[in-house]
């Protein structure tokens, strides 16, 4: 048994598999920096991410996987999920050393754990393009604040980017201190210093648009007359709208009315 | 101004909540004109509401005025409520404005019948139009036909539109005759075929010439009201079948009718609508058209009801015990999709998972199968041998007895209306 320690990058995720196959070390705990604990009686290696080494890897594992497959690898590594490494690590040595086809085999616990946390990252995902509501700023862009659990911003920068080809936009990750800015032609990181910027989720009412209000209030008044009291099953409601997303929605802030 | 307009929205997405049509998907509208929306291939629900349906469109009605008195509509004539209708530029400014702060897939328009139905449906081209052409708008749009409107004007809304629709109200002719005179299955029949054969017919020219535009690209949906007419099961999921043959449908919805009325023909204000019986028809009718049944499997003269207490799928099982148990390591994907407790997704990764090795208990309940209800018919690699063959009723009481449904503490029989 051996400990390794890598930086919690993709690259260097990489290389620990690159690694794990130059010294075959035997059973290996893949850990991050963030978590690692060193333990006197395990050895422990920390991970030297060299581009080169990570480039290859990741060559091998675009000739022997789906596009499905490599997908489903991505969505896991940006679980940031300590099982999501640990997963991802086992399975490509898994891939390897087979040298096959082992990826639909879901009797294999690593193949299983790769499905299922992908799962859950595609869900975030899917439910932040549901979620985000836009307000629209004096300034004319259109922003949104999110902290969502798993980090899917790059996941969801086409789906906005296609949809939102004819205004400026900002979605910014307040959890992770990064965001994506559409300037109506390509988009970009940014990082916003928020000691000028309210850190809030909504921004103050001073800097949005005139008829930002209006159209915040008619949605409010549209969720409510959709609603069939004869049919309220609040139990579904909370099943499809976890509360933990309330606050980005504009139909579930009651302060204005 | 905005009074107005927020006393109109309120009164117009009231009317239209009772037509359950949600779905944004199948459509595929592209963002190439650097414009606003792109129709997501599997629709995206952005909220939903206090009773758990899904909201995806602005599903608003164009007028509440109405010629018509059909007796299970909020809008008929004789309602004594208050009346309003949008005006072209209302719409289409909301639903720019809503799209924009990402509320909506879309929009969903349907609308009460003014002065006649060419009038009616020659607004609602209006606003599709307006949108589509001015506002350069790609995202979702699901308009509802005006029976009796004259074939060119739906033709040029088919351009616009990604879905139409146009309900059957009532699951058979007599139950329609009963509660709206007016109107029978014909002027439904009517528009489906003719918007079915428009939909062929534009493929077809696409085929030959690139350029020819996309007609209706998400398809037609209709609805049914269940529960204010005596209808059985059978009834409904039997005209439910022959709709999606005959016109090529996406979708039948199901709507358990909600009160509204006085009127002695329909159930009493205050009695609850037929929820579970909505469910087991929906179950129903995915058992249809993903799992491979025909309705006269699940439906039939011996079986013209659904049983409320069980699902219709382990309902068809427990009847046909002459099939099971099913050797899930070797028997075929179609087969496999009919075993209780094993959906679509666990299904296609037993198929996959099994070219690897024979399949185990504890594998199968990682793959996500509903081992407790799927033991009794099924036989993997460590299956325990099993000396007594239950019989049905006995399988239903263990399933019931382990299983936590949400009905069971419910009254299980459904009120019988007349």
């Amino acid at each position: 048994m051996e400990n390794y320690v890598f930086d919690g990058s993709f690259e260097g995720l990489l290389c620990a598999v690159f690694n794990w196959f130059e010294r075959r070390p035997g059973q290996v705990k893949l850990q991050t920096e963030a978590v690692f604990q060193p333990d006197a009686f395990v050895p422990c290696l920390h991970i030297v991410n060299e581009r080169e080494k990570a480039d290859r890897v990741w060559k091998g594992l675009q000739a022997s996987l789906s596009k499905a497959t490599l997908r489903k690898f991505y969505c896991t590594y940006l679980s940031e999920l300590e099982e999501g490494y640990t997963a991802l690590f086992e399975f490509a040595c898994y891939l390897f050393i087979e040298g096959a086809a082992i990826e639909n085999n879901y009797g294999n616990a690593y193949v299983l754990a790769l499905s299922k946390i992908a799962k859950k990252v595609e869900r975030e995902k899917h439910r932040m393009e549901a979620f985000i509501r836009f307000q629209h700023n004096a300034d004319g862009i259109y922003y949104c604040g999110i902290d969502p659990d798993f980090n899917v911003l790059p996941l969801i920068a086409t789906h906005f980017k296609n949809r939102y080809a004819d205004q400026q936009w900002i979605i910014y990750d307040l959890k992770r201190d990064y965001g994506l800015f559409y300037d109506l032609s390509k988009v970009e990181e940014i990082n916003i210093d928020f000691n000028q910027w309210q850190k809030t989720t909504g921004i103050a009412s001073a800097i949005v648009s005139e008829k930002e209000g209006l159209y915040a209030l008619l949605w409010k008044d549209y969720f409510k007359s959709t609603n069939i009291q004869a049919r309220k099953n609040t139990k579904l409601h909370v099943q499809h709208v976890p509360k933990r997303y309330w606050k980005y929605l504009t139909e579930k802030q009651f302060k204005q009315d | 101004m905005s009074e107005r307009l927020r006393e109109k929205l309120n009164i117009l997405a009231d009317a239209a909540k009772y037509d359950v049509s949600c779905s944004s998907s199948g459509g595929n509208r592209k963002n190439d004109n650097k414009g606003l929306g792109n129709s997501h291939a599997s629709g995206i629900c952005h909220t939903y509401t206090e009773d758990g349906r899904c909201v995806s469109l602005l599903k608003i009605l164009l007028t509440n005025h109405c010629i018509f008195d059909c007796a299970y509509c909020v809008s008929r004539k004789s309602n004594d409520i208050t009346r309003a209708a949008f005006t072209v530029e209302e719409v289409v400014e909301l639903t720019m404005n809503f799209y924009r702060r990402n509320y909506i897939e879309g929009l969903f328009l349907s609308s009460g019948i003014f002065k006649n139905a060419d009038f009616t449906m020659e607004r609602l081209l209006r606003i599709v139009k307006k949108l589509r052409l001015e506002e350069r708008f790609n995202g979702y749009i699901h308009l509802k036909t005006i029976p009796g409107a004259s074939e060119e004007l739906i033709r040029e809304a088919g351009m616009y539109a990604d879905r139409m629709s146009i309900n059957l109200e009532m699951p058979t002719e007599s139950g329609l005759k009963l509660l709206a005179p007016e109107k029978t299955h014909q002027q439904v029949t009517q528009p489906l075929g003719f918007i079915k054969n428009q939909i062929v017919q534009f493929k077809e020219e696409r085929k030959l010439i690139k350029s020819t535009p996309k007609f209706v690209s998400a398809g037609q949906s209709t609805q049914m009201v269940i529960g204010a007419t005596p209808e059985t099961d059978q009834e409904i999921m039997q005209t439910a079948a022959l709709f999606y043959k005959d016109f090529s449908l996406k979708r039948v919805y199901y709507s358990g009718y909600i009160p509204i009325s006085y009127d002695n023909r329909l159930p009493m204000i205050g009695s609850q609508p037929p929820l579970i019986r909505e469910n087991r028809l929906y179950q129903t009718d995915w058992l249809m058209r993903f799992y491979g049944f025909h309705v006269n499997e699940l439906l039939n003269d011996a079986n013209p009801h659904l049983d409320i207490d069980i699902d219709p799928k382990l309902s068809w099982a427990l009847r046909n015990l002459q099939h099971f148990p099913v050797d899930i390591n070797v028997a075929a994907y179609k087969v496999i999709l009919r075993i209780p407790g094993i959906g679509v997704t666990s299904a296609k990764k037993i198929v996959q998972a099994r070219k690897f090795g024979k399949l185990r208990i504890d594998q199968l309940k990682k793959i996500g199968v509903a081992y407790n209800r799927a033991k009794y018919f099924i036989k993997c690699a460590d299956s325990p041998y099993q000396l007594k063959d239950y019989q049905g009723s006995q399988i239903k009481s263990f399933i019931q007895a382990e299983s936590q449904s949400k009905y069971l503490k419910y009254d299980t029989s459904q009120l019988i209306l007349f």
